[in-house]
């Protein structure tokens, strides 16, 4: 079975609008959240996020940018970067096989903001005022779509949905698209746009979001002791994976390897992770096997690390107990604590980091630590942290509502050096 | 009232806004579908956007037959007289 390699990135975040300026927001520590300078926001319980650092609509065109929602335009803006930067055109020359070429791009929750925005209108104006670019505008595969249709992918569009999973779930979907021979190419990643009054308003009432409504930037603070829920954030990251083969005949530059993927299910609350961890750890357990590694080999982890009270140490434990002896080896750090979390497209943003953290041996540290969680079993990285030398492995692990677990295993593997 | 020529600006920037054709290919002899690559569903956006614009009426029946730019001037001009 062919190695899959990633030879394109990305991102459109609350750290910058491309994946070069994100990775560098990360290794220098900086904050994407703040406060919500909107009207709507301001008698919330939770007046801040993280919103992206530009307006997606800038990057496309105008009349295009109004048939889509800001969850397709967040994905479409990425995919482009990941095309471009795997060094390939859209035009029918490019020397990509188009029948070859797979989409695999998640949403957590879909075009919500249009659904919301349309039934305003229609409660305002009356029916024959909403728009016809509704349903493509809200449909949970619209940016896939919009990714297949951009890219003229024909050998196939997927959209997992796996609420805060999602975006690991179509890394590792496009993953197995590719080792099952249906595929030589593939984008894959995931978006999400839902800063909206209402969803603001629903995971407050589930006591989720961080109430430091007078310092949002130091919000977002995972295994801090003062942590008090998550951040919303919203943006996308998207991938170019091919074959081994299908790079090289190409001359692709090679970033690492998609070394394998882990996948459980928790079985136990619609909502409450499992407090054993016993799904988060199988899922890791999954991954290191499917990659060929061993826990030993494990120098990284990118947690979920979403800054939840109970959330934060049970994944720590799982960790330990996924990685037995070698726990305390890898550098464990939560991205969440700059971008917030992104949820549907959380997994992409942090995948694409935890590629970068091995590609440049550099870990970015999880900020605003002020006073760690005692006792943890496994090690947090608080400020860039350099690996070593040599094969280095990694994983990102990805937790969503529902009892959803995907772990993602790299390596820097085949990266040109 | 607004003159034939008049109508036809303000369509042709609705037309320019919702599908992107230029404001200059708006000419009453050009087919929404065939000339202008007007579809479908951005032909109701058009719709809706001269009921407000030119406080009309334009009911989906009458809407199917607007064929041409020149269909629709006229349709509006007749609906304001």
């Amino acid at each position: 079975m062919s190695d899959i390699v990633i030879t394109g990135f990305g991102a459109f975040t609350p750290l910058g609008t491309d994946a070069p300026s994100t990775w560098e927001a990360m290794l220098l520590g900086r904050s994407g959240v703040h406060h919500l300078p909107h009207e709507w926001a301001e008698d919330l319980p939770v007046t801040f996020a993280a919103e992206t650092a530009g307006d997606p609509s800038d990057k496309l065109d105008r009349v295009e940018a109004r048939r889509m929602d800001r969850s397709t335009q967040h994905a479409v803006v990425a995919a482009m970067e990941a095309w471009a930067d795997a060094g390939l055109t859209l035009g029918d020359d490019n020397g990509i096989d188009r029948d070859r070429l797979g989409v695999c791009c998640a949403s957590g929750i879909g075009g919500m903001q249009s659904l919301l925005s349309q039934w305003d209108v229609q409660k305002e104006k009356g029916f024959r005022r909403v728009s016809p670019f509704t349903i493509p505008m809200l449909m949970a595969n619209a940016p896939a779509a919009n990714v297949g249709l951009r890219l003229g992918a024909r050998a196939a569009i997927h959209t997992p949905v796996s609420a805060c999973a999602s975006s690991n779930e179509a890394i590792a979907f496009g993953l197995d698209m590719l080792r099952l021979g249906r595929a030589d190419i593939a984008v894959v990643g995931g978006t999400e746009a839902v800063v909206h009054p209402l969803p603001i308003a629903a995971f407050a009432q589930m006591q989720a979001l961080s109430r430091r409504n007078d310092d949002p930037e130091r919000a977002s603070r995972p295994w801090d002791v003062d942590r008090d829920g998550f951040v919303l954030g919203e943006g996308a990251a998207l991938m170019v994976i091919e074959t081994l083969e299908h790079a090289q005949a190409r001359g692709a530059k090679i970033y690492g390897t998609l070394a394998g993927a882990g996948i459980s299910a928790d079985s136990h609350d619609i909502v409450q992770p499992d407090p054993t961890g016993r799904g988060q750890a199988a899922a890791m357990t999954k991954a290191i096997k499917d990659a060929g590694l061993t826990p030993r080999d494990i120098v990284h982890v990118n947690a979920h690390g979403t800054s939840t009270p109970q959330g934060d140490v049970a994944e720590a434990a799982s960790i330990a107990a996924a990685l037995g002896d070698s726990a305390d080896q890898p550098w464990v750090t939560s991205t969440k604590s700059m971008t917030g979390h992104l949820l549907g497209g959380a997994g992409a943003v942090e995948t694409f980091a935890t590629v970068r953290a091995l590609s440049d041996r550099r870990v970015p540290g999880t900020i605003n630590v002020e006073n760690l969680e005692p006792n943890l079993p496994v090690r947090i990285a608080t400020e860039t942290t350099s690996l070593g030398d040599g094969d280095l492995a990694a994983l990102n692990n990805s937790f969503g509502f529902g009892g959803h677990n995907v772990v993602i295993a790299v390596t820097n593997a085949h990266q040109n050096r | 009232m607004a003159s034939t020529d008049e109508i036809r600006a303000d369509l042709a920037e609705i037309v320019n806004d919702v599908a992107g054709v230029a404001v200059e290919d708006v000419q009453l002899d050009k087919s929404f579908t065939d000339d202008l690559d007007v579809d479908s569903l951005s032909m109701v956006e058009i719709i809706y956007a001269c009921e407000e614009k030119f406080g009309v009426s334009i009911p989906d029946e009458d809407a199917k037959n607007l064929k041409t730019v020149g269909d629709a001037v006229a349709f509006i001009e007749r609906a304001q007289a």
